[in-house]
């Protein structure tokens, strides 16, 4: 009921009291700080954290893979009885080959480039001991088992012929060859699209009965550890600091950290206009950096003085949930985060419209029409959020409004009515500074060796003509209000952590006062606390200078909390526009269904998957009709792969391209995957 | 991979093609009149357009092209001018067998030394070992070849008998004397070459070591001799496949210094000796050989990534 094992015997994966340090400059920096846990054969185990807590570091280590410079200190690891910290170099390969096994957060890098599938898949087999031919035919039933539709057509090919979620499935093919007693699984659909993470999510669940092995599932999604796992440990700077199982854990969170974890992602339908995000203040402490008592103490709002001066003590608080915290019973007093007091406005006129823009890519294959004849339009203050999977032509179309591609004839991009010139060379400095980019990974969009100052300044001057001592004043400004200090202007993008990088990035884009910032996953790079600070951040500054915004994620949590209208996008095409609200009241088109559906929650809800077949087609060969017939689980046959549907409005603002009249479509929804509950935080 | 090679063999006709426009081209738009150089100053008139004749620069620009086409089709490059009676062909192949003997030695020995070098410094980083094998090579490939040559005459062939200060053995010759006559060449081209190839398969090595894929086959189970020739070499020696393909136009055509040292009569010596003599069918030749070497050993490394590397296919095989 406690840290104690429940019965270490009967548990596939135990560790003990693992220390781990890194050595730096022959000083050992502590990383794993006394972490013990169990996962028993067949139970989904998950490790919660953000960036740098230790979870990937205990998975690695669970196998034993440290970097040069690690080195187990202390603590033991016992894998079906063997002990792993004592086993010879050979031991500890027939151990891999036989008995543990990994999947990987990037499937494109994990698997060999210049090797074909088939031989990768088979050398899983030929290393547990069975000859090339036997090897090659269950790499051949391996494929079957994830399945994949064309085994033998797979194993020909190489890496790159491969999309990312397939690369997963060959990847989990690998893991499972040998039968494993532990399979670990580190960020297995980080990266993924939705609908494809739904995908490899549903094959792990599917096969985990089948395999009866431990489980260890390392994810910064909370949604997906609900989704998968029966038990969770929160890690914290090297230190499991609650365990339980995933109901006690996510709806009784006993540890301030846990509590502030789930309110900085938004929940239960929470918008921008109801409250803010909670971010949590202060930094996980640095990897060597000295603990006090307790971990968390310099972060915490419950945080007394007994706290800093005596180690918490295990609490339990149910069976098999405990907490390391002096002050459980006060876990109510954690603040909310801050309500939102300012209304938020957006404006009638129209800032930047897009007009029958389409955008064909002319190769020499042939023509790729990647957009084909999208409207959508912004109004002073507003968000759009723009979703749809990888492939969908999201990226095309932010390209297209900044003047990085160029248009098709026929349609046209307006600035307050005006039509702005196509190509961005073309534009005057008063279209450039009107729409600025925030772009997914700051560190490649910040010059690695200026100083933020000089980074913000240059911006300032570009954009509004500007210069010397102005220009910086105003950088200056700038960088204040996104909540830079003065210490960070004089530092260079990689003296900065991800979120205060990309809060650089977004000063940038701040420099010349625009009218529409364009942000493509700005913060899926980023921990969920992270996430809150720079959504909290977005969304102020939408309200004091009434910026729009064009949103791009994946992330419909994200998306519903910020975004005030919502466009669906598919193979180039807008299926689906509306007011957020509207949109998850129903009705709406069957993709934004499925990509809705795909999404795993960590409030637990309802399981109503809608799964979406095959992947998405190419631009240049679309399905006829509507181009979502191919993968829509309501086609109408004869119709849809006919008849393109018209855009059909189906209440104020809100349209769908759709053949299904839209109270039938409403009926054919009524199925509880919807969370209308009122924010509840 | 077929699509690649017809493609890439495509390519070096094409090549060819530009190689031989500008060797037509060379002595009608270099300056100053090469005839009048060779028949010397004060030739007369006749002798000036008897050269001018035998250079074929009294003909158009187009038909010297054909003519130079039908020559190396019918390797019938001429005569050479300062031997009259030999033909230049005849000459290039001698030149281009000694060349080939050295090159081949010297890369018999270069190649896996340097890349087994790189390997070693890669899997032993930041070791005293790895400090050696990279502060050593770039000391020593930082001294031209013409230099090296003449220390290890120095330092070697003058006190040691088993070294040769020649490189060209007597006519007649056992294989293994002609090796004990070319050993300090091949020891002067491993010295210059090898902190140059080592450090290029250390550089990529190490970022296969460090990739996620060798990660994976370490976590398969496969010991570190399997994970190296299993999945890390043919990922890491792409690049110093293509460092060798270009180089080696540059072994048999560009040391000239350290033939000259040697007294080694290989192609760099020849091109070398034309210039001088003014021997144009003869220079012409010796570029021309030079020229067709690069090109070839281009095409070979190109082959040889494209079997190692996949990805590489794709630039000539999908035509976007």
């Amino acid at each position: 009921m406690t840290a104690s094992p429940t019965a270490t015997d009967t548990a596939a994966l135990s560790i003990r009291d693992l220390e781990m340090a890194y050595m730096v400059r022959g000083t050992p920096r502590a990383v794993l700080r006394g972490v013990s846990f169990d996962v028993r054969a067949g139970e989904a185990y998950g490790l919660v954290g953000e960036s740098g807590c230790g979870k990937s570091t205990t998975a690695y280590t669970a196998l034993r893979y440290l970097p040069s410079n690690g080195l187990i200190q202390g603590g033991t690891i016992s894998v079906g009885g063997r002990e792993v910290t004592a086993m010879s170099s050979k031991e500890l390969r027939e151990f891999r080959a036989n008995h543990a096994s990994m999947v990987y957060q990037d499937p494109v890098q994990a698997v060999n480039p210049v090797l074909k599938i088939g031989r990768q898949v088979a050398e899983s087999f030929e290393v547990i001991g069975h000859s090339k031919g036997e090897a090659k035919e269950l790499a051949h039933k391996a494929l079957q088992r994830v399945h994949i539709a064309d085994p033998e057509g797979v194993l020909e090919r190489y890496p790159h012929q491969l999309s990312g979620g397939m690369l997963q499935r060959v990847v989990i093919a690998m893991a499972l060859a040998s039968d494993p007693l532990l399979l670990v699984l580190d960020e297995p659909t980080t990266g993924l699209d939705a609908t494809v993470e739904a995908e490899v999510l549903d094959l792990v669940r599917e096969l985990r009965d089948e395999i009866g092995a431990a489980i260890l599932l390392i994810a910064h999604n909370l949604g997906v550890i609900r989704t998968m796992c029966d038990r969770v440990g929160i890690m914290y700077a090297g230190r499991i600091v609650e365990e339980g199982t995933v109901e006690d854990v996510f709806d009784n969170p006993s540890h301030p950290y846990t509590v502030g974890l789930l309110n900085s992602i938004p929940r239960h339908g929470a918008r921008k206009t109801d409250r803010e995000l909670f971010s949590i203040p202060g930094n996980l402490p640095q990897i060597g950096d000295p603990l006090p008592t307790c971990v968390y103490v310099a972060r915490c709002p419950l945080a007394t003085d007994k706290c800093s001066a005596e180690v918490p003590p295990i609490v339990a608080r149910s069976d098999g949930h405990w907490t390391r915290c002096h002050h459980p019973d006060r876990i109510d007093e954690v603040p909310l985060p801050d309500e939102v007091s300012t209304a938020h406005n957006v404006g009638t006129e129209e800032v930047i419209g897009v007009h029958g823009v389409s955008k064909t890519f002319h190769q020499r294959s042939g023509d790729v029409p990647a957009l084909v004849g999208v409207d959508l339009g912004f109004a002073e203050g507003e968000t759009l959020g723009l979703v749809g999977e990888s492939g969908s032509g999201k990226s095309t179309l932010a390209k297209t409004m900044l003047g990085v591609h160029e248009p098709d004839e026929g349609g046209a991009i307006t600035l307050r009515g005006r039509p702005m010139a196509t190509k961005s060379i073309d534009r005057e400095t008063e279209s450039i500074r009107a729409i600025q980019m925030v772009f997914q990974n700051p560190d490649s969009a910040l010059n690695r060796s200026w100083t933020v100052r000089r980074i913000l300044t240059r911006a300032v001057s570009k954009l509004t003509g500007k210069s010397g001592d102005d220009a910086e004043a105003q950088a200056v400004q700038i960088a204040h209000a996104m909540q830079l200090s003065d210490r960070h202007l004089d530092m260079r993008p990689r003296q900065l952590s991800g979120g205060l990088k990309q809060r650089v990035a977004i000063a940038r884009a701040f420099a010349g006062d625009p009218d529409v910032v364009v942000a493509d996953e700005p913060t899926s790079a980023l921990d969920v606390s992270v996430q809150a600070a720079i959504l909290n951040l977005l969304a102020e500054l939408q309200r004091d200078v009434r910026t729009s915004y064009l949103f791009i994620t994946h992330d419909i949590g994200v998306v519903r909390y910020l975004a005030d209208r919502i466009a669906v996008m598919y193979v180039g095409r807008v299926m689906e526009v509306g007011p957020t609200d509207v949109m998850f009241e129903g009705p709406i088109h069957p993709y934004t269904e499925a990509l809705l559906s795909a999404v795993p929650s960590v409030d637990g809800e309802a399981e109503n998957r809608i799964p979406l077949k095959g992947e998405i087609p190419s631009p240049k060969n679309p399905p006829p009709g509507c181009v979502f017939h191919t993968r829509c689980h309501r086609v109408i046959e004869g119709t849809c792969d006919k008849i393109e549907p018209p855009m059909v409005e189906v209440s104020l603002g809100h349209s769908i391209k759709c053949h299904i009249p839209p109270d039938e479509l409403l009926e054919m929804q009524k199925v509880p995957w919807v969370d209308h509950s009122v924010p509840e935080l | 991979m077929k699509r690649f090679i017809i493609r890439r063999l495509l390519l070096s006709v094409v090549t060819l093609g530009i190689i031989l426009i500008l060797i037509t081209l060379i002595p009608n738009i270099a300056p100053g009149d090469p005839a009048r150089k060779i028949a010397g100053g004060t030739a007369s008139p006749e002798r000036l357009a008897a050269v001018t004749e035998s250079l074929g620069l009294d003909k158009s620009v187009i038909e010297q092209l054909t003519d130079l086409v039908t020559d190396v089709f019918t390797l019938d490059l001429g005569e050479s001018f300062t031997r009259p009676g030999t033909s230049v062909w005849s000459l290039v192949s001698t030149s281009l067998f000694n060349s080939t003997k050295l090159v081949v030695f010297a890369l018999l020995l270069v190649l896996p030394v340097a890349i087994i070098g790189g390997l070693v410094a890669a899997y032993r980083r930041d070791t005293w070992l790895d400090r050696v094998i990279v502060n050593l090579g770039v000391a020593l490939s930082s001294l031209p070849e013409f230099v090296v040559g003449a220390l290890f005459l120095v330092l070697l062939a003058v006190p040691i008998d088993f070294f040769r200060v020649v490189a060209d053995p007597p006519a007649g010759a056992s294989f293994l004397t002609e090796l004990q006559y070319l050993l300090l060449p091949v020891f002067t081209v491993l010295t210059v070459y090898f902190g140059y190839i080592a450090r290029i398969t250390r550089a990529s090595t190490i970022t296969a070591i460090e990739s996620d894929y060798t990660r994976t086959a370490f976590m398969r189970g496969l010991s570190t001799s399997e994970v190296f020739r299993k999945h890390v070499l043919r990922n890491s020696l792409v690049p110093t496949v293509a460092v060798v393909g270009t180089q080696l136009g540059y072994l048999f055509g560009g040391m000239v210094g350290l033939e000259l040292i040697y007294n080694y009569p290989g192609l760099g010596r020849m091109i070398f000796d034309a210039v001088d003599s003014a021997d144009y069918p003869l220079l012409r030749g010796g570029v021309l050989t030079v020229a067709i070497i690069y090109m070839l050993a281009t095409l070979a490394a190109d082959l040889i990534i494209a079997w190692m590397n996949p990805r590489a296919r794709l630039s000539l095989s999908e035509g976007s």
